[in-house]
């Protein structure tokens, strides 16, 4: 039996589908792109809200979907937990009533008790009797997860359940859920198109765009290595570069590339052939200002053509002529570049770190 | 006052709107959630009492209702009296007359309930049923009520067609609008003057009653 999740869809139509996701037991997966990309139809279909032209669903060896064999089981028969991204709460029930709603399965007299513990459990004791209207944001997406868990879900979906709060609540509410998931152990899709909301809660990032699955993996491993232009543009990676490969180099793990009049090294990547054109990424933060003086290869002089303030944040863009027409962009913190008086027109050398270039096929 | 019309006539007015309930809420919610083919054809068909003059609607149900037709032969045969000019196809005329007045509040309350509120209650594992009652009627119930009363009213005060299809038989099919008509030819003024006031109370208070409940309705959901 394959434990957790695992999901392969295909559809045609308005919003197009080809992807293949899977999602362990206690596994959070975040599925991440622009709006319009599938990823709350893939939540839907998951659900049994929507179907797909051609699919297969399966949660710990139950068959949900294949549509080979005929066979969609009815949403009220799969084992989900969905937490809409406006909450769907039955504004006429309490929030205590609301989770009852989902307790069905369980003997009538036994309900109430159970849904005092979920509320307890999403830190609401006392505040079962109240209305959703009378309830704040924060604590209406509490309800509504409590409410998903109440069936003993097999998979839990959440789709963007964190854009309708402010910072301070979606803070908190982070902390809940990573709390949550140690608690119940169930795979759990989370639906954002917040990338740092996505790397901090997933152990595994899952790229989407119009349906199609671009690239899995750690969080760490998609926003520092993707796969390709599309992905790293999705990952909101900036210092996107076209080079050549001049080698490799397996004593040092380096590949060295060009860049314009520039000899860069870059993380070891052996399956990029000598003298073929490479696309090649690094994050602003691996490139690092450095004293003219300084012996090291990945040097290169720039002009700074743009200073700007995000929040504890500088973010510079840089002209290098020898290098590309595109801006090269750096972050450092606001303090240091205060203290070092940066503006528009000075000239610096700053530092290309190798680990941090990343090679892809253009 | 004629006591005999007004029983008659909320006598009717019940068995209407009693009628009218499941049907309105079957039809709106489908209306309301389904696409299909021919769906504006459907909603235009029903729309049509609404425009059309009631003594045409009214010629065209006493030819259907008529002896002569398929209809009221069918009748006849099954329950052993006639459909036309009786109090049962006064009850079907109105019916299919009522049935914009019933279907559209219905069909607009349904429309307001939210789609993932009703999809948040298929993924609770909440049978078609529950769903109904727990959810969707609650939340559509001051629609259903505004219906409800639309259709009660308007059958008290119908006239057309209940003329067309009942005739003027006193017990039988001579409701308080026709035997108002009946007082005024024969120019008694304070009979017609007295039925017309019992007229205007009870669609006033039928009004009233639904404005506060829809309010009252209202403020439960805050």
């Amino acid at each position: 039996m394959i434990e957790g999740l695992d999901v392969e869809l295909t559809h045609e139509g308005d919003i197009p589908l080809a992807a293949h996701i899977c999602c362990k037991p206690g596994e959070l997966l975040a599925l991440v792109g622009p709006s319009g990309g599938g990823k709350s139809t893939i939540l839907r279909t998951i659900a049994g809200l929507s179907k797909p032209d051609q699919g297969k669903i399966t949660c710990n060896g139950a068959v949900w979907l294949d549509t080979e064999k005929g066979i969609n089981v009815d949403t009220r028969d799969r084992k989900v937990g969905l937490v809409f991204q406006h909450y769907a709460l039955f504004p006429h029930l309490s929030a205590e009533e609301n989770i009852i709603e989902a307790l069905g399965h369980l003997a009538a007299s036994d309900r109430r008790k159970r849904a005092d513990e979920l509320l307890s459990l999403v830190h609401l004791s006392g505040l079962g009797r109240r209305k959703p209207a009378a309830l704040s944001g924060g604590q209406q997406q509490r309800v509504a997860v409590a409410r998903a868990l109440a069936r003993d879900p097999q998979v839990l979906l959440l789709d963007e359940p964190f854009s309708a709060v402010d910072k301070a609540t979606r803070q908190r509410l982070y902390k809940e859920l990573v709390e949550l998931r140690q608690e119940f152990g169930m795979p759990v899709i989370l639906v954002t198109h917040d990338l740092d909301e996505a790397s901090m809660l997933a152990d595994r990032l899952c790229i989407l765009r119009r349906g199609r699955t671009l690239q899995n993996g750690p969080p760490f491993d998609v926003m520092a290595k993707p796969v390709d232009k599309e992905v790293a543009r999705l990952v909101d990676l900036n210092n996107i570069f076209q080079g050549y490969v001049i080698g490799h180099d397996a004593d040092y793990a380096i590949t060295h590339i060009s860049w314009g009049e520039y000899t860069l090294a870059a993380t070891y990547q052996p399956d990029f052939k000598p003298g073929k054109p490479v696309d090649w990424v690094i994050p602003t933060s691996h490139v690092i200002l450095v004293p003219d003086d300084v012996d090291d290869e990945s040097m290169v002089s720039a002009e700074i053509s743009n200073v700007a303030r995000l929040g504890d944040l500088v973010n510079i863009a840089l002209t290098v002529k020898e290098g590309s027409s595109h801006p090269l962009f750096m972050t450092m913190p606001m303090l240091e570049a205060k203290q070092r008086n940066l503006k528009a027109g000075d000239r610096i050398s700053v530092s290309l770190v190798s680990e941090g270039i990343h090679l892809m096929q253009p | 006052m004629n006591w005999l019309a007004l029983d008659l006539s909320l006598k009717l007015a019940a068995w209407t709107t009693v009628i009218l309930l499941p049907i309105g809420i079957l039809v709106g919610r489908l209306l309301a959630w389904k696409t299909f083919r021919g769906k504006v054809f459907v909603e235009a068909g029903l729309a049509l009492p609404l425009v059309l003059p009631p003594t045409v609607l009214g010629f065209y149900m006493l030819v259907a209702f008529g002896g002569a037709s398929p209809l009221g032969q069918m009748y006849q045969s099954l329950v052993g009296r006639p459909l036309a000019f009786s109090f049962d196809g006064l009850v079907l005329a109105s019916v299919i007359f009522n049935l914009p007045f019933a279907i559209q509040p219905m069909q607009r309350a349904f429309e307001g309930i939210a789609v993932d509120v009703r999809e948040a209650a298929a993924c609770c594992g909440m049978s078609p049923w529950r769903i109904l009652w727990r959810i969707e009627l609650p939340l559509a119930w001051p629609g259903i009520l505004s219906a409800l009363v639309l259709t009660f009213a308007h059958t008290i005060g119908e006239f057309g067609i209940v003329l067309m299809v009942g005739g003027n038989i006193p017990g039988e099919t001579q409701t308080i609008a026709i035997a108002i008509y009946d007082r005024v030819q024969l120019f008694d003024n304070d009979s017609a003057g007295m039925m017309s006031a019992v007229l205007l109370l009870i669609s006033m208070v039928a009004i009233s009653a639904t404005y506060f409940t829809t309010s009252f309705v209202g403020r439960r959901h805050d």
